[in-house]
């Protein structure tokens, strides 16, 4: 069960990166909260800022990126600024939120051994001895599911294939259990089998340990399978923000919508694909009106000179867990339902995905 | 010689393909020697890369090609191409055994066939403008005297694949990722090729952006009548293009059919779980769908496993699998597989 208090809040982000050819604005204006023990898929196309956002969460936005606003607090401690801003991060970082990247190739040290890598992590923030750091090793490597973990434990990472790695890294991310997970593309780089492993893997521990899951991928059927929210990024901002379930059923951004029909599925054929004309806008000179102005069947001449904000689109009632609500105080919480949309012709769309 | 598989059933929408065989490829087997022979003589240690693969490709057809990282998917299409010399098999082109070509006779043979590669940033020269890397096949082949003789040609063919009328004189850096895969289409057509291996060629795009391109080939295909083989491990974007899909497990073939044959009722137990680890995306299907995680991973292929490759993983697995390599077998009108128990 969720509890919708928020453990994570990211209010008004702004990141800048600054180049040699000008400003690029990569993250404008995102806010987004995740609650205890929920997973929120952060879906968007390479530049939309899903990524930068990411690193935000842990101090992790080094020159030239810049935060030039908004603020990211986590269980109401600022992430962002403050005088003691750099000790919560060393103290957040690791031990309450955790990431996985998208390479497992590159995220490990290779000239040391797996094992001695995961006892590192254990011995620097559990502060166990080398011996108690060892066994507690051998436990996480079993629990993300590698077999033999006493022989596995003294393996270099080039003696494993790219799913072990990544089984490794959610190990130690795991190693202080973290109530958060922030997970970077985890299976981008990974075959479609070991994809179905990893994603079982992600949405087994989510369930035992009540971790909190920040799942960023560009990959929609990804998202469908282990996400109880879904938050659309396109050009630096949050386009939509729904209950999962309601998201795929009815998008209301145009951009959504369109994401939707053009990713082909392995259950629907269609004669042509659906494409999204054009490119996505150029963030050195981001437009004044709504970035998807420009490919978006809907827009007419107030997309193109207001940016709309994110708001409360509609109150659904409860249509996730209403048929299979087991708890009554399932139904009191319906707070994480509401869907927010950033598109003055929100209603339109819908009516449109609707008919 | 092993039966080459062949299809009856087609799909609407797409064009027909004709009876003529483009391309067969008759038990294919490429090993690659991996280490250098020990001083004492020690034994070279070999990749089993592709082992005793057939199947054919009919004009105007799309075969898509699928398989995980280590199938052997890529060392087939560069095999076809002769960019790889094959240890066992023959490979025909119009109908001519195209194996053993060499020299002048290659060089004439690749006008005619050609490969898309997977990453527009890596495969176009930077330093060179969008006309010269198109003109480049061109002047090459002594089609065209230089590369501006061919600019009207090159230009038509440009906008023809989507690109805006000045991208000639630009260069690739100045395009996104999906106009730079168009321009490697466009170069890969420049000669006017028949056959066209496309390695992947949609990966490294954006989903929006993707279906752009896969359009773009599918109409090239039906007004020029390109036969494609389509290389890929997306199993969505394969289903959309294809004809008919060839299954490739640890450098075997697993399963070759209809493209909606292979989709509706699967026959191999590998093409099986393959399917059911593609995510859909619509949250209660995908979370109500029978999942098949398959434990462990691809094996090794400097020691395979004796019997069936897939053995060491596979739900169905007998002792005969073990010991026995299960032949690819037409078990269904035009749907072929290679499994003992289905």
């Amino acid at each position: 069960m969720i509890d919708p208090t928020p453990v994570l809040e990211v209010e008004h982000l702004q990141i800048d990166f600054l180049t040699r050819r000008g400003t690029v604005h990569a993250v404008r204006d995102v806010s987004f909260t995740i609650g205890r023990g929920e997973t929120l898929g952060l879906v968007g196309e390479s530049g939309s800022g899903k990524s930068v956002t990411a690193q935000a969460l842990l101090g992790m936005i080094e020159l030239p990126g810049r935060i030039v606003g908004g603020d990211v607090r986590w269980k109401g401690e600022s992430l962002v600024r403050g005088p003691h801003v750099r000790r919560t991060i060393e103290r957040v970082r690791g031990q309450e939120i955790a990431m996985v990247f998208q390479d497992p190739m590159t995220s490990l040290d290779p000239v040391f051994t797996v094992g001695s890598q995961v006892v590192e992590v254990l011995r620097r923030h559990r502060r166990l001895s080398r011996k108690a750091a060892k066994a507690r090793a051998v436990e996480l490597l079993d629990i993300v599911g590698i077999a033999n973990p006493t022989e596995r434990i003294s393996q270099y990472p080039f003696e494993m294939s790219g799913g072990m790695r990544q089984r490794v890294l959610i190990a130690m991310a795991l190693a202080c259990e973290p109530e958060l997970l922030v997970a970077d593309e985890p299976t981008t780089a990974l075959d479609v089998t070991i994809q179905a492993q990893i994603l079982e893997l992600v949405a087994e521990l989510q369930q035992e340990l009540r971790l909190a899951v920040l799942l960023i991928t560009h990959d929609l059927g990804v998202v469908a399978g282990v996400c109880d929210r879904v938050a659309v990024m396109y050009a630096g901002k949050i386009v939509e923000d729904a209950p999962a379930a309601d998201l795929y059923a009815t998008p209301a951004h145009p951009y959504s919508a369109a994401l939707l029909r053009s990713t082909p599925r392995l259950d629907i054929v269609l004669d042509r694909l659906v494409a999204i004309e054009g490119a996505p806008p150029d963030l050195r000179r981001p437009p004044a009106g709504c970035a998807f102005a420009t490919r978006c069947p809907f827009a007419i001449d107030h997309c193109r000179e207001e940016q709309p904000r994110l708001e409360v689109f509609e109150p659904v009632p409860n249509a996730v867990g209403a048929g299979d609500a087991e708890t009554l105080e399932e139904l009191e919480q319906p707070a994480r339902t509401e869907r927010t949309v950033a598109c003055f012709r929100a209603a339109e769309v819908r009516e449109e995905v609707l008919s | 010689m092993t039966a080459v598989p062949e299809s009856t059933a087609l799909r609407v929408g797409r064009p027909v393909p004709s009876e003529e065989l483009l391309v067969e490829v008759d038990g294919l087997s490429i090993h690659f020697p991996v280490g250098r022979a020990g001083f004492w003589g020690q034994r070279v240690k070999v990749v089993h890369a592709v082992d005793d693969v057939s199947f054919a490709i009919r004009r105007g057809e799309t075969l898509g090609l699928v398989g995980e990282s280590g199938s052997g998917k890529t060392t087939v299409g560069r095999a076809i191409l002769r960019r790889i010399d094959p240890t066992a098999g023959t490979i025909r082109f119009q109908g001519e055994d195209i194996t053993a070509t060499k020299g002048e006779e290659l060089r004439l043979l690749r006008q005619h066939m050609q490969l898309v590669f997977q990453d527009p940033y890596a495969s176009l020269n930077p330093r060179m403008t969008v006309l010269q890397l198109v003109a480049e096949p061109l002047v090459v082949h002594g089609r065209a005297k230089s590369v501006e003789a061919a600019k009207s040609d090159v230009v038509s063919l440009l906008e023809r694949c989507g690109l805006p009328a000045d991208a000639a004189d630009r260069h690739p850096h100045a395009f996104s990722g999906g106009q730079r895969q168009r321009i490697g289409i466009a170069r890969a057509l420049a000669l006017r090729p028949h056959f066209i291996v496309a390695d992947e060629p949609v990966s490294a795009l954006d989903v929006s952006v993707r279906a752009q391109v896969v359009n773009l080939m599918q109409d090239l295909q039906h007004e020029l009548g390109l036969t494609y083989l389509f290389i890929a491990h997306d199993l969505s974007v394969v289903r959309h293009i294809s004809h008919r899909i060839a299954i490739l497990y640890a450098g075997k073939l697993a399963e070759l059919a209809d493209s909606d044959a292979v989709y509706e009722s699967p026959l191999h137990p590998y093409t099986e779980a393959l399917l059911s680890s593609v995510p859909i995306p619509d949250p209660p299907l995908q979370r109500a769908r029978r999942r098949i995680v398959l434990q462990g991973e691809i094996p090794n292929p400097i020691e395979p496993p004796t019997g069936c490759r897939f053995q060491t993983r596979c739900p169905l697995v007998q002792d005969v699998c073990r010991r026995q390599a299960p032949p690819l077998e037409e078990k269904a009108p035009g749907h072929w597989a290679a499994c003992f128990f289905r």
